[in-house]
């Protein structure tokens, strides 16, 4: 006789008999959920099947929308902030309305009448670039079917990427809001409620760019609006992980009163058409130089179309690599130094070691960020094939992803 | 009462912190801190949500009623981002649950093959993450006095309250046994003894905290046509018996009030009515001041309302109690005015608006519109509940004994599993290696039989804290009394004094006692001389300052020398002088010199005198 998850068993245990629902198998072990609410693991052999049937949860109430709000569109490609784990079988579960997410954050109702989209469903640290282009499609699509703005709800882990890419693949002139949370939906204290409606905040707000809206400290008091170009996961746990570097944030959305104050150099809200080109040559890397890198590392991007190195400090890698690098870009792959500072700027003039790499044809990435510079390389590579305009692209601001001069006080 | 004829069922919950190195999911230390030490804040919502099954707990919700409640937390330099709810658990501490299974053997259980932690939905503010973590590690166990053990979970201690919405993060995470005794008990006597036993159990680890707020009982109660009633957070045992003893009462009396309301065919009316102009020109301060008074009738109520259903507490209480948790201060009814400044007019004209006949209670509550209108829902609802007797409830322990409304007896919808802490296997192995404690009942007959200590002192010195100390100290060669005695009552007086005992290490209580033993300082001088290490010395600085050693020759000496000036009077008094010098030469050595020696010295030499 098979046992399913939800079936009502009995099995006799330190001499009585236990009674629960049916939960799952786990080496060996059956993990049955006693009337008390307690799971415990007992030997899947000792399960008896009775004949009671869980009970159905029940049927969820269908959420009323405010046709008299403006448009929004929730984009999600998974993540946790309005997942739902189904403890019985472990899996997320798929299925996502723009009902699911409004249940899951109440007073979202309020701010805007949503519609959702699901171009994905998986973990972020699972994101491709095949799968930037069909969110930039799809966000692009929601923005032309008169989404006043559009809400990204992805994954922590890869967020800063995908917030890059979007940058790069559209010109927009509504609000494009990446949004997760970092602690699971499924816990009264998760980040969700607060980062989702923030970001629903800043979605029916002035601004006019791609932007990250998490937690801006470990309180539940606001959020921060980065700029999808700047910002980075700088902590593997807390709340406030995310942080602009190099420039200031865009701007802030207090929690609970949902006031968006943006600053000045924060691109705003246009009335025009939204552009997309979501070309990207997919072939570019990034390497992380360590002291007594072998050269045969660099060597293995040999045929990549781009390669990012996070040098050390200014922007160096050993002297011993610098062959291998010269040869790659003889080769036709385009370099471009950053730093593994990731505050500053690089700068190859000022030793020897900098010297010799410009030489053999590293492009300096001014303050580019690692992963929006490999993000932009490859978006680069993407739309322009002579080498020297594609150089000379890498080093121009597109999307406030470079500074001219670096802030002080950072 | 007659507890049979009323048929009392009670079963009690114990919550004792476990003594670890480290917290339960995480390694920070187990020690509570200063408020004023701590080092950062923060501020947090919680809220309900769903369990596995799709439900929202009843519990959780009745908390969600107090809306948009933020709460604050203080962190510590010995606290970290698991406290914080800002990093995963790390695994469950291997020393909690080896504690926690050796409890389980203790009492004969059986553990489960393999532990599962679980999230318990608690939104109260009193954990960061909005559950308490929880396994269930062993089932079905029994005391010798016959009392069923349930079971035993291995829990977190929740943050402790500061005031109001402010949690302290020190406390959050000391592990916590949870031990759950069958609803076995039948008089409020036998509660107090079961709940005495296991924590005599508890204490026979040695490894369990001690000390104010570290165990807490929890006791379940019902009566026939009663229902079943938790009161949380009974501290002091010696207050359990009584508890038992309200609620029993408490639940009694709820059901003749039920039964005298069916009896009037009583009716809680449906309407609510504004009565804010009534009171503009009342003398009630908070009546005056209150921008909205909404008023309801019990139809058939009155004189039940203010019925007192156990000491300090009437139905009106357990009205006022639910009403709180809308926010307001508490209600009004008309069984207790006219009073605190509200007059016989205002009575009578409220009553008037209803209609009301001196067989009705009419009820006020005021505030803002928002509160007051949740509060009279929440009344009328506690009102409907008097028609059953008694609600199934968790309810808080009052100063006393009695006990206030919490919040409705959680289900089973208020656990999740904790899906970031992997099950651990109890493996038979593991289970069979586990050696159990001596207990402390046990101990006690050892320290009276081989020992030699009097019956008290030997059952003081199983319970103390102190007794492995005692008993490497016997080990030693001390002599048991003067190790018990100086380990219980000496450092008790020094104690009282002001004097910091609690930083003599116990290697120099028994270099002290050791010397006392050798002769080389006497009795009379170990509280000088540990009041001295107290206040920092080096123990044998310490003997040397206050008892000098004093070779026989010195004594001998200094003896004859004090005899030699009462030549007459010990002439003339010959042995019955020795009781007199022996004070004069106690007095010059001041405890350099166990007395017995000096004693016999003495009686040499008035001998040799007399006879010389």
């Amino acid at each position: 006789m098979s046992i399913k998850s939800g079936d009502r068993v009995s099995c006799s245990y330190a001499g009585s008999e236990l009674e629960g629902f049916f939960i799952t198998e786990r080496d060996g072990k059956a993990v049955i959920k006693l009337d008390s609410g307690y799971n415990v693991g007992i030997d899947a052999g000792l399960m008896k099947k009775l004949e009671t049937q869980a009970p159905k949860p029940p049927v969820p109430v269908k959420i009323e929308q405010d046709e008299s709000l403006p448009p929004l569109s929730i984009v999600s490609t998974g993540g946790t902030i309005a997942s739902k784990i189904d403890y019985r079988t472990g899996a997320v579960t798929s299925q996502f309305e723009a009902d699911d997410i409004m249940r899951a954050i109440p007073g979202l109702a309020g701010i805007g009448r949503f519609s959702a989209k699901v171009p994905a469903t998986i973990l972020s640290e699972n994101m491709t670039p095949a799968i930037w282009k069909e969110l930039a499609s799809t966000v692009y699509s929601e923005i032309r079917n008169g989404a006043r703005g559009v809400i990204v709800t992805h994954g922590t882990d890869t967020m800063a990427y995908s917030a890059a890419a979007l940058s790069f693949m559209i010109d927009t002139p509504v609000p494009i809001v990446f949004v997760g949370s970092q602690r699971s939906a499924d816990r009264p204290s998760s980040d969700n409620v607060m980062n989702g409606l923030c970001s629903a905040a800043a979605a029916v707000s002035d601004l006019g760019e791609v932007s990250v809206v998490m937690h801006a400290t470990t309180s539940d008091d606001y959020c921060a609006i980065h700029r999808g170009t700047r910002v980075r996961k700088m902590h593997t746990s807390r709340r406030d992980a995310f942080a602009s570097i190099g420039t200031d944030i865009l701007g802030t959305v207090d929690y609970p009163s949902l006031d968006v104050k943006l600053s000045g150099f924060a691109a705003r809200r246009r009335d025009a058409e939204p552009s997309l080109d979501d070309r990207l040559d997919e072939k570019v890397g990034i390497m992380y130089f360590y002291p007594g890198m072998s050269p045969a590392v660099v060597e293995s991007f040999k045929g990549y179309s781009g390669l990012v190195i996070m040098g050390t400090g200014l922007g160096h890698t050993s002297s011993e690599c610098i062959p291998a690098v010269r040869s790659l870009v003889r080769d036709g792959t385009q370099v471009v130094m950053t730093s593994q500072c990731l505050n500053g700027r690089v700068c190859d003039r000022v030793y020897d070691t900098g010297r010799d790499l410009l030489n053999a044809g590293v492009i300096e990435g001014g303050d580019l960020l690692p992963e929006a510079a490999m993000v932009k390389l490859m978006w680069v590579l993407g739309n322009e094939s002579d080498p020297g305009k594609a150089a000379e692209l890498m080093q121009t601001d597109l999307r406030g992803e470079l500074g001219r001069c670096t802030p002080h006080g950072l | 009462m007659d507890y049979e004829k009323i048929g009392l069922m009670a079963g009690i919950e114990i919550h004792q912190q476990l003594d670890t190195a480290e917290k339960l999911f995480c390694h920070c230390p187990t020690r509570l801190r200063d408020v004023d030490e701590r080092c950062g804040e923060f501020r947090r919502y919680l809220r309900a949500t769903e369990s596995e099954m799709g439900e929202i707990d009843r519990a959780a919700e009745e908390e969600m009623k107090k809306q948009d409640r933020i709460y604050t937390y203080y962190a510590y330099d010995s606290t970290c981002l698991v406290e914080n709810d800002e990093e995963p658990p790390a695994p469950l501490n291997a020393e909690a649950l080896e504690l926690s299974l050796t409890l389980a053997k203790m009492m004969g259980m059986t553990p489960v093959q393999q532990v599962h932690m679980m999230r318990k939905l608690v939104i109260d503010g009193s954990n960061t993450s909005g559950f308490q973590r929880t396994g269930l590690v062993a089932l079905n166990g029994k005391l010798p006095s016959g009392a069923r053990i349930e079971s035993i979970c291995l829990e977190e201690e929740a943050a402790q309250r500061v005031e109001g919405d402010t949690f302290s993060l020190d406390r959050l995470g000391i592990p916590l046994a949870e031990i759950t005794t069958g609803p076995d008990m039948r008089t409020p006597e036998e509660v107090k003894e079961v709940a005495a036993y296991i924590g005599m159990l508890l204490r026979s680890t040695g490894k369990v905290k001690r000390g104010l707020g570290t165990i807490r009982q929890d006791v379940n109660i019902s009566i026939r046509d009663g229902a079943r009633v938790e009161i949380k957070g009974v501290q002091d045992l010696g207050l359990i018996d009584e508890v038992v003893r309200r609620e029993a009462q408490r639940q009694q009396n709820l059901i003749d009030i039920a039964a005298e309301l069916k009896k009037r065919e009583a009716a809680v009316g449906e309407e609510i009515i504004e009565v804010t102009d009534l009171f503009k020109d009342t003398e009630s301060a908070i009546l005056k001041r209150a921008k909205c008074i909404l008023a309801l009738c019990l139809k058939g109520f009155g004189g039940l309302v203010g019925k007192e259903i156990q000491p300090g507490r009437r139905l009106g209480s357990e009205m006022s109690d639910y009403a709180k948790k809308c926010g307001v201060g508490g209600l009004f009814h008309t069984d207790e005015l006219p009073a605190y400044g509200v007059s016989g007019d205002e009575v009578r004209l409220l009553k008037e608006r209803f209609s009301a006949g001196d067989e009705d209670c009419v009820i006020l509550v005021a505030d803002t519109r928002k509160k007051a209108e949740c509060a009279t829902g929440q009344i009328r609802k506690r009102a409907m509940m008097a028609f059953e007797g008694v609600p199934e409830e968790t309810r808080k322990m009052l100063e006393e004994g009695s006990s206030a409304y919490m919040r409705p007896l959680p289900g089973a919808a208020r656990m999740y599993p904790e899906t970031d802490v992997l099950p651990v296997d109890i493996s038979e192995e593991y289970w069979e290696s586990l050696e159990l404690p001596e207990l402390i009942t046990d101990r006690e007959k050892r320290f009276a039989t081989e020992l030699g200590l009097d019956e008290s002192l030997a059952k003081q010195m199983a319970y103390s804290s102190k007794s492995p100390l005692f008993e490497e100290a016997v080990l030693k060669g001390i002599k048991p009394n003067l190790a018990a005695r100086t380990l219980l009552s000496t450092l008790r007086e020094l104690s009282r004094e002001g004097a910091d005992v609690e930083s003599i290490p116990g290697r120099d209580l028994i270099f002290l006692l050791l010397a006392v033993e050798e002769g080389k300082a006497a009795k009379e001088a170990v509280p000088e001389i540990l009041r001295e290490v107290a206040g920092g010395v080096s123990v044998s600085d310490a003997i040397e300052k206050i008892a000098p050693s004093i070779s026989e020759d010195e004594l001998v000496s200094l003896i004859r020398k004090l005899l030699d000036e009462r030549k007459d009077f010990v002439r003339e008094q010959g042995m019955r002088a020795v009781g007199p010098v022996m004070g004069v030469v106690m007095k010059e050595v001041r405890g350099r010199v166990d007395g017995k020696i000096i004693s016999e010295i003495l009686k040499k030499e008035i001998k040799y005198m007399i006879s010389s």
